[in-house]
């Protein structure tokens, strides 16, 4: 799935989240999407809430979208886990249509775990119902659309795993 | 220390056009209230998400006044909340806390340290620009005007008696008179559309 040039461009996730009006992007800073902030940073449609646990990207979600914006929360798997109640309380029970961009720590194309974030990430996932795509490179790009089609179509969070193996995203 | 029902009674003159969302002291709001459509007693999604919903939601709608009653315990469980809120100033967002002191839906057992903690002090150290601190109502009523005068984020907390509840949570009556999904629904199209 790993296109030719490797990795994940930074700009094909702006370009979607403007494809699809996204007006906010709440989110804490991680490792696998630390390149995307240069770019969010520069975007003028796209504004920039920074939170300081996870757990509260949801909650600020579900009033953004409740006022009629469109938020999308962009936060690590570790961070995903964290914001279980969260997530369900305020997202899920409320019916809220929001992708998850979520870095994807620890994962490996080869199937070899050696760092339980990524262990427990799919079967987080699963326990609460959550639909969600892979990501690992620009060839996969399509399937944020899908994400985005889900959402607002099943009135629930559904996340994308950015799977970008520690390197980073590709600078184009 | 003063009672959530003569809270409520004080400001209720003062509520406007504005949006409420009442949390947990919202049974005695809602029989007050003027404007149930702009009413959003949610009850409790999910403990500790209240200002940040409520915080959302004031970013969504700059054009609107929106007015929280959170609680201590939501505020503690989510003090890095108040870091966000104050970064990005929403001008229109009127932040009140409930102190009662305890978890007063579990028993009414004391939050960590209650008796000593300066809500209002940590919200300023979190970069609030407006902060507030009431232990009786009459400082409270003869105020109200002024806070509202500030432009926000203005924070507010105020000691108020625990109203401890010990029956078993799916034994309680429902005093919301919505359901949840009526409440947004209902509030949504009370706002109208967002502006671009």
């Amino acid at each position: 799935m790993a296109d030719e040039q490797g990795g994940f461009s930074p700009q094909t996730i702006i370009d979607h989240l403007k494809a699809n009006n996204v007006t906010h992007v709440v989110w804490l800073p991680d490792s696998e999407t630390n390149f995307l902030y240069v770019l969010l940073q520069q975007e003028p449609t796209l504004e920039l809430v920074t939170v300081s646990r996870e757990g509260q990207a949801f909650s600020i979600a579900s009033g953004l979208s409740v006022g009629g914006a469109k938020p999308v929360i962009l936060i690590q798997n570790t961070g995903l886990m964290e914001s279980g109640d969260s997530m369900r309380g305020w997202c899920m029970g409320m019916n809220i249509p929001v992708v998850l961009m979520v870095g994807y720590r620890g994962w490996t194309r080869h199937g070899v775990d050696t760092d339980t974030a990524a262990t427990y990430t799919e079967h987080f996932l699963h326990a609460f119902g959550i639909k969600y795509y892979l990501v690992e490179s620009d060839a996969d790009a399509d399937r944020i659309q899908v994400a985005f089609e889900r959402s607002e179509r099943t009135k629930q969070p559904v996340a994308v795993l950015i799977g970008d193996e520690f390197h980073g995203f590709v600078q184009r | 220390m003063f009672q959530t029902a003569d809270m409520f009674k004080a400001f209720a003159p003062y509520r406007g056009n504005a949006v409420v969302i009442p949390g947990r002291g919202g049974r005695h709001w809602i029989n007050l209230s003027d404007k149930p459509d702009r009413d959003v007693p949610l009850g409790d999604p999910a403990m500790g998400g209240h200002a940040s919903f409520a915080f959302g939601l004031a970013m969504s709608r700059p054009d609107e006044k929106i007015i929280l009653f959170d609680s201590e315990g939501d505020i503690l469980m989510n003090l890095g909340a108040l870091t966000t809120i104050a970064e990005k100033d929403p001008k229109n967002f009127y932040h009140f806390v409930l102190d009662n002191g305890v978890y007063a839906t579990t028993g009414g057992q004391p939050v960590p340290n209650a008796e000593n903690v300066q809500y209002d002090v940590i919200a300023k150290g979190c970069g609030y620009p407006s902060t507030y601190s009431f232990d009786n109502l009459e400082d409270f009523t003869n105020n109200i005007e002024e806070i509202f005068s500030k432009p926000g984020p203005v924070f507010v907390t105020m000691k108020v008696a625990p109203e401890v509840e010990n029956t078993p949570i799916n034994q309680r009556v429902r005093w919301q008179k919505k359901t949840r999904d009526q409440t947004i629904a209902d509030l949504q199209k009370d706002l109208g559309p967002r502006k671009a």
